[in-house]
């Protein structure tokens, strides 16, 4: 197909839409991880003496861990000694408003389409914006704080809340629990701290735009969100990066804590920049994400990730109590010569214990993308459902897709399906779109999105908007 | 993580000692010996740190100390009885602890294209004999091809029609020490014969044995094979199998795999798709108890474009007994137009039953359909509640479910004499009233 051709020669030569540079003074580290280094981000952060004592002892196990081989990816060796560990925005005044913000840091906002004013009037979310792993600006605190609920920085709350923190940090993700995990609790830099108290609804969307900004820098983030008894929250975090010569790394850790009958929604778009059409510069996402659901909770995963020249991913459920819920939903789209290595794991511990998982990936250019889930179930877990579904969608032949899902079942009650499919678009479908005088790239799009549709209703309003057009963006000409 | 305790001196001390016997076969043979016993020590035995050994423990095999057991004599005729399927034993091969038994088989009156000889006479021949499973480094393979004596070799002619099946039956027999057992079964069908082949292990005696069965089917094109493999060993045997399927363009490939296990019993199932429009159903059914761990690994290499492929595997699991399903599907850059299709069914019929089941895809193609599918459970609720409402007792529901299940399996087996006895077995072994 010629035009197919055509307009993958385009999609190739198509710029990142969100490629310029900040020119920021960071307080930057030297490159370079030793036991100082990880001594001095703590000091910089001003941390009491056991945050301290718990990266020291992360960065001990990490420096006797070997780096994970096991994924379908194909990674250059990552220099970890020669990566500066802590930048942040110098002046860090605690804002009344947004017009108090550094212009610099504004007009950042403003180029990649992010007013914070306007989804603060429109979308009535508070935007707890993490730039370069400092927050700069932290709005609607009030708000929250009149019903209980705590949404500030990581750090922030290492100093106010030092007994929640203590009791919830590592609890769901251990500082032993994997390479890139320890690594990220020796030298995590921010994130974000959710409390719900019992019983509460939290009143809005909460939502973090995580950017990556200083040249040479990872960013390791760290999010603890503790939903108390009976509380429901939903949390959102969205991802953009700007164009980059050398591989970025990014190692998150992002720890949910669902108590009886909670409910936690977490929501993710990823777009972190994916490198050019030959691959050249691109984050390396290695992100660990889990939650522990106790008793009638329920645990709600959903990711559009679009970004990332490596994406290692699985968010995973621990299905703790009885009768907790855990869900998995997610489109992951590589292009170009992006990998992703993408999944959940769900691990079934309670009596009637439910899951769902729903993965579409989509390969285009020399994308590889590849699914690898588990599902365990076991010896107590009577009564435990599983439904699983993942379908790959191909575009051209030099792309790659990717099954491995593990079944683990120990128990007889338990009913578990697992369902997964490979096609690519079907000529007939464009045909039937061309006739009716829709051009082959809507074609290609409605068909995507159609692909897509049972993960995007689990997408908040917001948010399902923004993930359709960063998906058509991303596969933009793919077909013809 | 349990370590291997390995155990190389025993097979070591045994080579040494096989490398001056005459079945250790011409130059070349002894070369790909010798490199597959060098590249078994330096391996060793797989660890659950393997991912393709992950949830199956051979400890116990290397733990073990299996030898090198000679030809057992004094079989006759009528001990191989049980292990006989009436109508369908006419044309019969039998090997005896890896060793081919002119006396105990019926080869008398082979039907013309038929060429059925011990596999130590066809491995000594020119050319060498040289399959698929020399390149292989899967350990049991090399330990196979260090120290196989013998097997059965069959060559259909191109253009050959055999409507009988041919019956290979292969004994584990050790006596009172554990044996290691090495048979190997090699099958080139020509373009455009048609065959079928009933391969079928069985073992008697109470000692371990270790029997590292390889199997190779090379089909020419337009070659039509059907095969059924029966593995129904002691309680003691550690079955470790290896299949390697070679499909030319436009041939066809049917199995059917019954495994009753044994204390473990390991399939390796590789079939490459390597010509145009060839196809290929791999079918199975594991049925399993007491102790036993059945491990079916499967790939399914779509090299070629236009090739279909079918996958179904069904199990049963009782008493405390665990399975592993890990079936793969590659499509190769090339293999446009493929549809692959596979389906992996368990039944837990206990509590202390588990089962670890992996479909992978690994799809390089754009325009193909790949579809698998994975479902575990105990019986349907509702379909109990059917029967019983209609006055059938719960044992008897249950049965009826359970061999539903089993039949979809079972009822692909062409020869009914095979089928028929394979259903009393399955009955036999989940103690189902007839």
């Amino acid at each position: 197909m010629s035009t197919q051709e055509e307009t993958i020669e385009q999609l190739a030569t198509r710029e990142y839409k969100y490629g310029f540079e900040t020119i920021l003074e960071s307080d930057t580290f030297p490159p370079g991880l030793n036991e100082d280094v990880v001594r001095a981000i703590s000091a910089k952060k001003d941390e009491p003496a056991w945050m301290l004592e718990f990266r020291l002892r992360s960065f001990r196990t990490w420096q006797k861990m070997a780096e994970p081989t096991w994924h379908n990816l194909h990674i250059e060796p990552i220099d970890y000694y020669g990566i500066s560990y802590y930048s942040a925005p110098k002046a860090k005044p605690q804002l009344a408003s947004l017009d108090e913000l550094d212009p610099e840091v504004r007009r950042t906002f403003e180029k990649l389409g992010i007013p914070i004013e306007e989804q603060k009037m429109l979308a009535n979310v508070a935007v707890d914006a993490v730039f370069d792993s400092v927050s700069v600006a932290t709005t609607f605190r009030a708000k929250l704080g009149e019903m209980g609920v705590i949404f500030c920085s990581f750090s922030e709350a290492v100093k106010d809340h030092p007994d929640l923190v203590k009791q919830y940090l590592g609890s769901v993700v251990p500082y032993t629990d994997n390479y890139f995990a320890t690594l990220n609790s020796a030298v995590f830099s921010d994130g974000s701290f959710v409390y719900i108290p019992k019983g509460v609804k939290c009143p809005m969307e909460l939502s973090t735009y995580f950017r990556i900004n200083a040249k040479n820098t990872g960013q390791f983030e760290r999010t603890l969100i503790i939903a108390d008894e009976g509380s429901q929250v939903s949390y959102l975090e969205g991802c953009t990066a700007p164009m980059r010569d050398e591989h970025q790394l990014h190692a998150a850790v992002v720890e949910l804590v669902a108590l009886d009958r909670a409910t936690i929604k977490y929501s993710t778009i990823q777009n972190w920049y994916p490198g050019d059409k030959e691959g050249k510069g691109g984050i390396y996402n290695f992100v660990t994400k889990r939650g522990r659901a106790m008793t009638d909770s329920k645990i709600t995963w959903t990711q559009v990730e679009t970004g990332s020249a490596i994406t290692w991913k699985y968010p995973s459920c621990i299905l703790q109590g009885d009768n907790s819920v855990g869900e998995f939903y997610s489109v992951a789209t590589t292009n170009n010569r992006q990998q992703a290595d993408t999944g959940t794991k769900m691990i079934h511990l309670g009596k009637n214990t439910r899951s769902t998982i729903v993965s579409k990936g989509i390969s285009a250019g020399f994308g590889q993308n590849t699914y690898r889930g588990a599902v365990k179930i076991g010896k107590n877990a009577h009564g435990a459902r599983n439904y699983s579904q993942c379908d790959s969608l191909l575009i051209g032949d030099k792309c790659g897709a990717h099954t491995f899902p593990y079944l683990q079942i120990k128990n007889s009650t338990a009913m578990v399906e697992h369902e997964a499919s490979t096609s690519k678009i079907g000529e007939d479908q464009i045909f039937y779109c061309r006739q009716r005088g829709i051009a082959t790239e809507d074609a290609v799009n409605m068909i995507v999105s159609g692909f897509c549709k049972e993960v995007f209703r689990e997408l908040p309003m917001e948010f399902a908007v923004e993930a359709q057009k960063l998906l058509s963006i991303s596969l933009e000409g793919s077909v013809g | 993580m349990p370590q291997v305790a390995e155990r190389h001196e025993t097979y070591a001390a045994d080579f040494e000692a096989f490398r001056e016997t005459p079945a250790f076969g011409p130059e070349w043979l002894g070369t790909a010996r010798s490199s597959a016993f060098a590249r078994f020590i330096a391996g060793g035995f797989p660890t659950t740190r393997d991912e393709e050994w992950k949830f199956t423990n051979v400890a116990a095999i290397a733990a073990t100390p299996f030898r090198r057991i000679g030809a057992a004599e004094g079989f006759s005729r009528a001990d191989l009885e049980p292990f006989l399927f009436t109508d369908a034993s006419r044309l019969l091969a039998v090997v005896i602890n890896g060793r081919f038994s002119a006396r105990l088989s019926s080869l008398d009156s082979l039907p013309a294209g038929v060429t059925i000889s011990g596999m130590a006479e066809a491995m000594t021949d020119q050319p060498p004999l040289e399959g698929p499973s020399l390149k292989s480094a899967h350990p049991f393979v090399l330990l196979n091809t260090a120290f196989c004596e013998g097997g059965v070799f069959v060559h259909i002619e191109p253009k050959a029609v055999v409507t009988e099946p041919i019956h290979v039956l292969f004994i584990s027999a050790p006596g009172a020490d554990p044996g290691l057992v090495a048979p190997r079964l090699f099958v080139v069908a020509g373009e455009q014969s048609q065959s079928s082949i009933v391969e079928n292990y069985a073992g008697v005696g109470d000692a371990p044995v270790l029997t590292t069965a390889v199997t190779e089917f090379l089909l020419g094109p337009g070659a039509m094979m059907d095969h059924v493999k029966v593995q129904r060993e002691t309680a003691e045997a550690f079955h470790m199998a290896s299949t390697f399927v070679h499909l030319h363009r436009a041939s066809t490939f049917t199995s059917q795999a019954i495994t009753f296990g044994g204390r473990i019993a390991r399939n390796d199932i590789t079939a490459t798709l390597a010509g145009d429009g060839a196809e290929c159903t791999l079918n199975g059914l594991y049925v399993a108890d007491g102790e036993t761990l059945v491990d079916t690994h499967t790939t399914i290499d779509h090299a070629m474009p236009h090739c279909p492929s079918h996958e179904v595997y069904k199990g049963i699991l009782a008493g405390r007994a665990k399975a592993v399903f890990n079936g793969k599907i590659i499509v190769r850059p090339d293999a446009q137009k493929t549809d692959a299709k596979q389906t992996n069914k368990a039944l837990l019929l206990s509590d202390e039953a588990s089962i670890n089941t992996k479909p992978q895809l690994e799809i390089f193609a754009d325009d193909v359909k790949c579809t698998h599918g994975a479902a575990i459970g105990q019986l349907d609720a509702d379909q109990l509640f059917y029967l019983r409402a209609r006055g059938i007792g719960l044992q008897d529901a249950r049965n009826m479910l359970i061999h539903a299940f089993a039949s979809d399996v079972l009822n692909g087996i062409k020869h009914d004499a095979v089928r028929e006895r394979l259903e009393q077995v399955l009955v036999e072994k989940l103690h189902l009233p007839v």
